[in-house]
């Protein structure tokens, strides 16, 4: 095995007893990096040389005896969140050259646990999207397929994760973006509770629905992570000034007794019939774990995907026109006046899904249709967010598929935004309640693609979700793949 | 037909918070452009805006003063438009849930005290500064100014004369002047005031259409803008034409008011809740709290004084224009208990020495204990008021005590009839045809050797004493 | 239809965004879709419901206010596309 290949507690336990270093794991990384990036293109922007240094700092730490969780760790960090002096493109044109003067608040923790960063990863332009198609720097490729999508939006951080080409990743999660490429790609991926990690320098999105969370190679991984990330920031007025329990805590503990609520909207026609066979098979072998699984309702399913589509595009566009070619990010050069500057800059900047989301925004706040649009669809929110409070009062947590179909090709559903937008019909409704849900492995389709399961857990129970992923992860019999490439 | 003018304010004010509304920043005036920044007020991509609490403490200190209803939920909304000097594309402000409504104050034009009510007052945050180049096709932008703290206090059409409006600005200024949480300063923009003005026949219930106007950065100007205003709208409407909505630039040096027609758009601003803040909740507690900060108002304070101190509404009116003022006032007649005295030497001499040195109350060299002190050296006959006068501008220039400052020049006034009736000896035998005249029935004679005596002890002899002596003296004759 | 192609373009004007003929056309059609799909919601009796803007209810978040330093002109300045002295520089705003 290579180093690059492990995960950051088999790493740390090395790390621990002297047998590798965290030089030799970043070396071993970015050779990995060098041989396969040109067939997935996961990074948008590589740091080798300062990684280097972090390691060798790192290293010098692990000398001292200052060991944290993640000292020398490569994480390699979805490129909008904002790093110092690190170029942060959103996957966009406009931000092309931006180069923030300070760090995401997530990033400045990482740092301060002594992670080393091999670089920015590719995304969906703005996190629109659920293909990384969209970005700006090229498409990424699943490394299960690369005629395949890796999902979407976070799709460069979850391909690096499963190609190896870091030990673990942020993302960020609006309507699925964590959840439903780390199905895609075969890993875990967590979108902590709105509020659980701090948004301060995450380039938002849909402010109400962001949300910044790991990829990991497994479940213990995802508590460490979760560990390092969590926690209340003054910079950050959504974030919740609640105590982070030890996440790792919870791994071993067992199902024993619990509740599982299955929720009949969620298996649906259309669902792909391998995705579902699979998500059966957890079914089962959480009833194995002590867990009784009980069918539920939550009956406003059916709107989350009008809801979402109203009220992020809605955000988006506000959150979007700070991008005006003014104080950062790209200009056009042709403009002859203000108007036509703010007009070509924009236009030129933005690709074609940003611009659709804006413009389905702007419709929605404008004057005469805020009522019918914007207010319509929060109040449904509400009602959606009142299902899940009585749902978690019957059950632990709640067990659904994370994707309705395995990845599918690049350019599939790239003309049909519509479609596009059905495939996030399992992730949206976590963002739109605010709770946190969790995407762990659970099989793989004849032909070899990843399928996931989602678990949903109330408000700040993260922890749950760990203990179910955890326990199923070492039970089920899933084996153990790497991707060919 | 006789049209009546309808006219509204909106007011910005902006509060004096050390830092800016949504992040750290100075708000401090004056700095170097783009020196007063940081990601948070620049809009960069990630940041995230962090409430100010003293912001919210402020407004509601307004709106306490001016007897609104603070709401018990308050939410910031997004204002989306694009400009230069606003760096997100949208305004932080407050829209469906403001911090206060219904309130109202009082104002006195003419002798008449009239209601003006107030519809809502709000926090937002300010806007950049642009700078135009008159010979290249640029502007620049400075946003030292973006996000700082503001409140925008919206009356209700309640004025009817451009008078009227000038007092309801006058008393608003005055209020947040004295609850020190705007320094009112109107040239550099901490006081702003937009206007929409109306006319309609007299007896009609329902409002004209109405201009807003801009840009009048002084009372003065807004008084006249508003003058030009109705007449111009009454011209438009006498002549069988109609008033255009529209915003209406007013030009100081012209005099006039120009159409911004065709330079503007119509605006539709998607207001929305701002996903990035909170709600505030306000407590009856916390409203108490605030409550009991509160000082004695301007025209509360102007009344006490005409009941307590017995002086004229007008020197009230005067003394009370600031608190610091009113302050000095008091202070001056706590040292002397000389109300009226201390009126008239903080009316007359120290705003007149301020003015002359362009200098603030809370600077003046001349500190109330002083100044009482002086004023009871002259009731106790120590000084005659026109020794005063020196004695005050010595104090002033070099900031003694008027006892030391009397001492050291020996000005202290003659009391002592001996050397007196000598002295007026003297001044007699000197002017035997003026006393001549006296005696033959020209009386207005007798303020001449007045002042030849006083001439004569420069100025210290006591003049009531005088008087005396110079009387008995000229009937023995 | 939904949406009509003015429509589109008072749309695009208010984002200050620009469409050619075929991309309006396009972008008309594809939001017209997207529209009606989104006329579901419609089945849904929202009467007293309140919005919900914030997913976890928090209340009260305040810094207090204290001045911190400011980052400066030059790093201000940095990412300006187009700068003059410590300003931004735009084409000719006219008011």
């Amino acid at each position: 095995m290579e180093m690059n290949q492990l995960t950051i507690h088999e790493l740390q336990k090395k790390i621990r007893e002297g047998e590798t270093t965290s030089l030799e794991i970043t070396e071993a990384l970015f050779k990995r990096i060098e041989a396969v990036e040109g067939k997935v293109n996961s990074y948008i922007t590589l740091t080798k040389e300062s990684a280097l240094k972090e390691a060798e700092i790192a290293d010098k730490e692990i000398e001292k005896g200052n060991i944290g969780e993640l000292t020398g760790i490569p994480i390699a960090i979805k490129d909008l969140m904002c790093t110092k002096g690190v170029r942060t493109t959103c996957g966009s044109r406009i931000l092309e050259t931006f180069i923030p003067p300070y760090d995401s608040t997530v990033v400045k923790k990482l740092r301060g646990d002594g992670a080393v960063f091999p670089g920015k990863t590719n995304m969906d332009e703005f996190a629109m999207g659920s293909s990384t198609e969209t970005s700006y720097f090229g498409i990424t490729r699943n490394p299960w397929d690369l005629e395949r999508i890796p999902g979407g939006s976070s799709g460069g951080s979850a391909a690096a994760v499963a190609a190896d080409e870091c030990i673990a990743s942020l993302g960020s999660d609006t309507g699925g973006s964590i959840r439903q490429p780390a199905a895609l790609c075969g890993i875990v991926g967590m979108k902590p509770t709105y509020g659980r990690v701090s948004r301060f320098g995450l380039i938002a999105f849909a402010s109400s629905l962001d949300q910044i969370g790991p990829f990991t190679k497994d479940v213990e991984d995802c508590a460490i992570m979760m560990n390092a990330i969590s926690g209340y920031d003054p910079n950050d007025s959504t974030s919740v000034p609640a105590e982070v329990p030890d996440y790792r805590e919870f791994l071993s503990r067992g199902i024993d007794g619990w509740t599982v609520g299955i929720p009949k909207e969620y298996f649906i026609e259309g669902i792909d019939p391998e995705v579902s066979a699979a998500v059966e098979g957890v079914i089962k072998e959480v009833e194995k774990l002590g867990g009784q699984c009980r069918e539920i309702s939550i009956p406003h399913t059916e709107y989350c995907v009008t809801v979402y589509y109203i009220i992020a595009p809605s955000e988006a566009s506000s959150n979007l026109a700070r991008y005006d070619g003014v104080r950062y990010g790209f200009r056009s050069g042709e403009g002859r006046d203000l108007l036509d500057m703010y007009k070509m800059s924009r236009s030129d900047g933005f690709g074609a899904e940003v611009k659709r989301r804006i413009m389905i925004g702007t419709y929605a706040l404008s004057s005469g249709y805020y009522d019918a649009y914007y207010k319509k669809a929060s109040q449904v929110r509400a009602l959606m967010k009142g299902e899940f409070e009585r749902a978690f009062e019957a059950c632990d947590v709640i067990l659904t598929p994370v994707t309705p179909t395995p990845a599918f090709k690049v350019g599939e559903k790239l003309d049909d935004p519509l479609q596009m937008y059905l495939s996030d019909i399992f992730t949206l409704s976590a963002n739109l309640a605010g709770i946190p849900g969790i995407s762990v492995p659970c099989g793989f389709t004849e032909s070899g693609l990843p399928i996931g399961v989602q678990f949903l857990a109330g408000p700040f129970d993260e922890g749950k979700l760990l203990q179910i992923a955890y326990a199923y992860e070492k039970n089920s019999k899933i084996e153990k793949r790497r991707p060919v490439l | 037909m006789e049209y009546e003018p309808v006219i509204g304010l909106e007011i910005h004010a902006q509060l004096l918070t050390d830092s800016k509304i949504f992040c750290g920043c100075s708000t401090k005036f004056g700095a170097a452009p783009n020196s007063n920044t940081c990601p948070v007020c620049l809009g960069m991509p990630g940041v995230l805006p962090v409430m100010n609490k003293s912001v919210v403490e402020f407004t509601m200190k307004m709106a306490l003063a001016t007897n609104c209803r603070i709401n018990p939920v308050n939410r910031f909304a997004r204002k989306n438009y694009f400009y230069p000097d606003l760096p997100k594309g949208y305004q932080i402000s407050q829209y469906a849930y403001p911090l206060a409504e219904a309130g109202y104050v009082d104002v006195e034009v003419n002798g008449d005290k009239k209601r003006i009510g107030i519809t809502r007052i709000h926090m937002e945050e300010d806007a950049g500064k642009l700078v135009h180049d008159e010979r290249s096709p640029s502007s620049y932008v400075d946003l030292n100014r973006a996000c700082v703290p503001l409140i925008e206090i919206v009356s209700e059409p309640d004025m009817r004369t451009a008078e009227e409006a000038a007092a309801y600005l006058r008393r608003l200024h005055e209020i947040l002047v004295y609850l020190e949480i705007c320094d009112g300063n109107m040239e550099e923009g901490s006081f702003r005031c937009d206007a929409n003005v109306s006319l309609r026949p007299i007896g009609q219930a329902e409002f004209g259409t109405r201009a807003e106007l801009k840009n009048m950065n002084s009372f003065r100007n807004v008084q006249r803008a508003l003058e030009y205003e109705i007449s111009r709208q009454q011209y438009v409407l006498e002549s069988g034409g109609a008033v255009l909505q529209e915003t209406r630039l007013w030009d100081d040096s012209e005099g006039v008011t120009h159409s911004m027609r065709g330079k503007e758009e119509a605006h539709d601003y998607r207001y929305f809740p701002d996903p990035d803040l909170v709600p505030i909740v306000i407590s009856e507690e916390w409203i108490g709290e605030i409550a009991k900060t509160i000082p004695e108002l301007p025209l509360e304070k102007r009344e006490r004084f005409v009941r307590e101190y017995d002086i004229p509404p007008y020197d009230a009116g005067v003394l009370t224009a600031t608190r610091a003022l009113a302050d000095y006032y008091e202070e001056t007649v706590k040292c002397s208990g000389m109300p009226k005295g201390a009126s008239n030497w903080v009316m007359g001499d120290v705003l007149g020495h301020l003015k002359e040195d362009k200098l603030d109350i809370t600077s003046s060299p001349v500190k109330p204990k002083d100044l009482g002190a002086m004023i009871t050296l002259i009731e106790d006959d120590t000084i005659s008021g026109t020794i005063a006068k020196e004695v005050f501008g010595e104090m002033w220039k070099t900031g003694n005590p008027p006892g030391k400052i009397i001492e050291e020049k020996g000005l202290t006034q003659i009391s002592d009839s001996g050397a007196l009736e000598s002295t007026i000896d003297d001044v007699l035998k000197a002017n035997p045809d003026q006393v001549g005249q006296y005696k033959s029935g020209k009386e207005k004679l007798f303020g001449y050797l007045v002042g030849q005596t006083m001439k004569a002890t420069q100025g210290k002899a006591n003049p009531k004493l005088v008087n005396e002596i110079l009387k008995k003296k000229l009937s023995a004759l | 239809m939904k949406i009509t192609k003015h429509e589109v373009e008072y749309v695009a004007h208010l984002a200050r965004l620009q469409f050619d003929e075929e991309e309006k056309e396009k972008f008309t059609s594809q939001l017209n879709d997207i529209l009606v799909y989104m006329d579901i919601l419609n089945k849904v009796d929202t009467s007293g419901i309140e919005p919900t803007t914030h997913a976890i209810d928090l209340t009260n978040a305040f810094r207090d206010d204290i001045v911190k330093e400011s980052v400066g002109t030059e790093v201000t300045l940095t990412n300006a596309p187009d700068k003059f002295g410590d300003c931004f520089r735009v084409p000719k705003v006219i008011e």
